[in-house]
Order: C-alpha cells, then structure tokens, then sequence
C-alpha cells in the first residue's frame, strides 16, 4: 500500500554478500515461504477470533433464533469446543479445501471462491500484460532521452496516476464515459449466442475495469525501466558497441534493454500484491465478480469464513508470487548468481 | 554537552534546506502541505458546523454548483465544498498518525534487529518479510472488519501493515554506519548498547528516515480513503468517506461530478505534494543518488 515506486528492490546489503550455492539459495526461499504461509494460516484464524462479541450475534442479527436453534448451530460450527481444537479443525479443512460456510449465502466458501478465480484472472492477466508492454515501451523512451520532454512529462504523469486513489480513478472514468461502456457486471443481462458475440460481449465490459487496472499499474513499471535503463547507461559496453558504429536505434535494442529488463521481469510477479489490492477496489466499482468484489461483499457483511478464505487466499498467492519472483531472479540474471 | 556537534549539524541541515529550495516541485508540494495543516487547525473557527450535519443542511439534494454552493451539494443537501474542507481535517490526521505509528515501529525494528544481528535480526527480518509481502491493503481491511470502527482503528490498521519498507530501509542504513570505525572505537571506549544507538546511529540514520516519513504519509492517506471506500472507516466526514458516500447514493450514475471530483482532487493534490517533497528530500540526503534525480 505505501511502497514507493523505487524502494521495492531495496535488498539488504548482507544478503547478496555470502556466496551461497543454488540449493542453498532455493531451499531458503522455499522455506521462507513456507513459514510465511504458516503465518498466513495462523493469522487467518486468529485475527478472527479477535472479534468482540459471539459470531452467533452476528450471523442471526437479522433472524429471530430459539436458544435450542443457537446450541445446534453452535454445535454444528465447532464454536462449543476449545479454541485449539477449532484451530486444528480449521488447518485440517484448509488442507482438504474446505474454507467454512458463508454466513450469508449458508454455501460452502470454497466453492464461492473458485467460482471467483477466472474473472479476477482474466482481468488480472489482461490488465497487467498491457501494463508491461506501456511501461516498458514508456520507460525506454523515457530513459533514452532522459530529461527531455518526453520524460518529464511522462514521468509527471505517472507519479499523479500513482498519488491517485484506484477507485476514484475508475468512478471519474465511469462519468466520463457515461453509459458508453457497462457500468457493472461482466456479461450482458441477456447474453448474446455464440462464443465470438460472448467473447465480444465480455471484452466491452472489460474494457473500463482493465484500463483503471492498467493506468494504475504501469506507472511501477515504467519507472523501474527508466531507472534500469538509466543505469545501464552510462556501462562501457554500451560504449564500445557506438564505438563500433552501431545506430543509436540498435544500441538500444539489442545492447541496453536486454540488461534492462531484468529487473522489470521479477518485478510483474513481486507487484502482484499491489495488484491484489487493485482489484479489491477496481472489481467494487465495476461490480466485477471476481475476488475483489467477493472481498468487498464479505466486508460490507461482514460475512467472516468469507472473508476468511479470500484472505488466505489472496495473501498465500501473493506470497507464492514473490517466492517466484525471488527464483526467477537467480534464474534470469547469471549476475546475481555469480556475486 | 558537545557545541561543535549540534553547530555541524545545524550547518548541515542549512546545507539541506539550500540544496533543497532548488527542486521547485518538493516547494510547491512543501508550500502546500503547509498551509493546507495551518487551515485545517484553524478550520473550526471558519466553518459552521450546522452546515455539516445531516439534519440541519439547507440545501437540497445534489444540486449541481451554483452561486449559494460553489460546489453543489451532496445527498442530504450539504455544501460539497464544506465537506471536502473540513474534510482535510480527518485525512490529514489519519495520514500523519498512521505515519507516525509506521515510522516508530518501522525505525524500532530496523535497529534494534541491525543492531543487535544474531537470532533477534533472524526473527524480526522474518515477520518484516512476512508483512512486506502481504497485500497491506486487504489486511487493513480484514482488521477494520473484525474490530470496532472509529478512526483510532484506522490509524492503528494502516500503522501495523505499513512498517515493513521503513524497517528494511533503517536496517540497511544502520548496518552500513556500524561497519564504520568510529562506532568501533566507541564500543571499545565502553560505550553501551544505548550510547551507540542514541549518540551514533540514530543521528545518521533519521534523516533518511525522515525523508521516507513523507512518503509514507502520502501512502497512508490513500490507505484511509481506500478504507473508507470500503466502509471501513469511523462515522468521520475524510475525502475517503465522501467518495464511499457518493458512490452508495448513486451520483455516479446521476452524473454528479460535482460531488466526485472534489475529495478525488484533494487527495491527489496532498498525496502528490508529499510525493514531490519526499522525492526531494530523498535526492538531497541519499548519497546514492546524488545527481541523478
């Protein structure tokens, strides 16, 4: 939430220093994440135990329940056990994939979930390879020609889109375009036959969702590639090769943005968490149903095995995403392997 | 006890003020934030408070700006204007506390885990990994979910997921001043844990620290009006739970820009302004990238 564009890779110094070998190298990460994922279990069930009061309270407010209805419904949610016991019960049923039972919907969490994965994917997934290919596009020309308008404005306009609230960004769009796109949802009411009409169909209710998501990360992006690129700049090879008469235009291409774009490649998985606060917000203005407009609806509830699940889930795939990042960085540069 | 001391650190921080005053943008941003603080303070004795109370608004239901509200007004017939003025107040103070509780913690951590190495910087640097990693924001969220709402509980949510960065940041500074000889010397003169820290590091290390402070602050008031949009927030009027508002009585389909833009652009505008100063601060005081900027 309140990374800044350019303290992301800012890795201790003690941590590149030690030679270790690869296994080594892997084995701590995957044990890092593994504890982190423990920690995310733990977290899950205890911060919901944090609640003031009996969940019961909460769950029947709207409904007049008998006492002898409340003990069954007790009994039949683990409340009446120890809370070891129900902590237990709780990783076993993660395990198994079974998140709880809404609230409520009265329907397992877990199928609520999975229902949810393929919309925020594919919005997700359009949003950022369009914001990779903007930024990095943006980024280069930026660099290359480094305090010139270009830059200066470009950067200017990335640094307001980054001090801008995601979902206001998309509420301005919504007016701006007023009823041009869909305001809500990700099909027609009344959809049309046809995989290529759906298709369509789909694609005009993604467009307003998939731009606020673009716009709001691509500035990370092209940030990350200016500074990379800024920084491969002033390297002898890249002297040596116009030394060689090289054009300007293939220095750039085939010497300086391969080096470049290093960093920029871990970087699409380790902003995953920024995405996945992105489309809490994005997916509640469009009425996307995905994740996020499930996280959003379990919050209003507040409806808490809901919110429960997708927190866990969100936080564990954001933290296999930096897992990834983290091996794939050793993967892509032989530098960091070496050092 | 030592003059010198504090006459060069006066000279430095001249030295800052000088270098600074050069990036126009951090000044403007610098400007800003100061009379935006000064205004808020005094606000309570500039608006009436009947105008931003539900029952007791004059005008009528999002009404687009004319000359009585400059600005519309929202659902239940309040100035728009007023809301996002007094508005400030909240946003402000949320970002600042929040900041306040990140930094502290942050700075906390980053030391005491610098310092003292072994399994203590082991420990801390796992949890640190652990929150950075974290989508914060759904965090904050799922906190506001399952505790009472009040802008206490949101200072708190945004302070206890937004520390990680700052600790990494003074862990970093802090191992680099303690390879230096002079803090040898000074362990081997007999100066304690405390001496070290407090006469030593700290004083090398806040600068930094406080030029990430106001990036964090930006930050933190974008935390709070996510949240609020959410509905996670106290019953407070910010620019967050303007928007949060607008948004449920339906003005983005009734085209009431009027009631959007205003609380959008205040926090562009504030989130922008501490953006620019911590990037100005920032090329100033890191070594690393003087002259690049």
């Amino acid at each position: 939430m309140t990374t800044s564009p350019t303290d992301q890779h800012a890795t201790d110094p003690d941590e590149r220093r030690d030679g270790t070998s690869t296994v080594r190298y892997v084995a701590g990460k995957v044990g890092g994440a593994l504890v982190s994922l423990v920690f995310v279990v733990a977290l899950g069930f205890f911060l919901f135990r944090m609640i003031p009061g009996d969940p019961l309270v909460t769950m029947t407010r709207e409904r007049p329940t008998d006492p002898e209805q409340l003990a069954h419904l007790r009994e039949r949610l683990g409340l009446d056990r120890p809370v070891w016991q129900q902590f237990l019960d709780y990783t076993n049923g993660l395990l198994q994939g079974d998140f709880g039972t809404s609230y409520m919907y009265r329907r397992p969490v877990g199928d609520m979930i999975a229902e949810r994965v393929w919309p925020t994917l594919l919005l997700v997934g359009t949003a950022t390879v369009l914001a990779v290919l903007l930024g990095l596009w943006l980024g280069v020309r930026a660099a290359w020609r480094r305090g010139g308008t270009f830059d200066r404005t470009q950067t200017g306009i990335a640094l307001a889109l980054w001090s801008m609230p995601q979902f206001w960004l998309g509420l301005l769009l919504l007016i701006a375009t007023q009823g041009v796109f869909p305001s809500r949802g990700m099909t027609s009411v009344d959809p049309p036959d046809g995989f290529v009409p759906q298709a369509l169909d789909v694609a005009w209710h993604l467009t307003l969702p998939c731009l606020t998501l673009l716009l709001v990360i691509y500035a990370q992006y092209m940030l990350v590639m200016r500074s990379s690129l800024l920084e491969e700049m002033g390297a002898d090879y890249l002297r040596t090769a116009r030394a060689k008469g090289l054009r300007d235009d293939l220095v750039r291409r085939r010497h300086a943005v391969p080096n470049a774009l290093l960093p920029t490649m871990t970087l699409i998985f380790l902003q995953f968490g920024m995405v996945v606060s992105g489309t809490v917000t994005v997916e509640a203005v469009f009425s996307w149903p995905g994740l996020g407009l499930l996280t959003y609806e379990s919050l209003r509830g507040p409806d808490l095995p809901v919110l429960q699940g997708v927190f866990v889930i969100l936080a564990g795939s954001v933290i296999v995403m930096n897992l990834l990042a983290d091996l794939l960085y050793r993967v892509v540069d032989p530098r960091v392997r070496a050092s | 006890m030592s003059a010198p001391v504090w006459q060069r650190r006066r000279a430095a921080a001249a030295d800052v003020w000088r270098q600074f005053r050069t990036n126009r943008g951090a000044l403007f941003g610098a400007a800003f934030i100061a009379l935006l603080v000064l205004f808020s303070l005094i606000a309570p004795l500039l608006i009436d408070r009947d105008g931003l109370e539900v029952v007791t608004a004059a005008g009528g239901s999002l009404e687009p700006p004319s000359g009585e509200y400059w600005l519309g007004t929202d659902e239940s017939g309040r100035s728009v204007m007023l809301l996002t003025l007094w508005g400030a107040r909240v946003s402000l103070l949320v970002g600042f506390a929040a900041t306040l509780l990140s930094v502290v913690v942050g700075t906390l951590v980053g030391v005491v885990s610098a310092h003292f190495g072994g399994w203590i910087s082991a420990v801390l640097m796992r949890i640190t990994d652990f929150f950075l990693v974290l989508p914060a924001l759904v965090l904050a969220a799922v906190l506001m979910a399952v505790l009472p709402k009040s802008m206490w509980t949101v200072i708190m949510a945004i302070g206890v997921t937004s520390w990680p960065t700052t600790a990494r940041l003074v862990r970093a500074q802090t191992l680099s001043v303690e390879s230096r000889p002079y803090i040898e010397r000074s362990k081997a003169l007999g100066g304690g844990h405390t001496h070290v820290i407090g006469k030593h590091v700290l004083p090398s290390v806040l600068p930094l620290v406080f030029a990430n402070t106001t990036l964090v602050v930006g930050g933190s008031i974008i935390a709070e009006s996510t949240l609020a949009f959410l509905g996670m927030s106290g019953p407070e009027i910010s620019w967050g739970s303007m928007l949060d508002r607008a948004n449920q009585s339906g003005a983005v389909t009734a085209g009431a820009w009027w009631y959007l833009l205003p609380p959008g652009i205040a926090i562009v505008l504030v989130v922008l302004s501490f953006t620019l100063v911590g990037r100005g601060l920032e090329t100033v005081l890191n070594p690393r990238l003087k002259g690049e900027r």
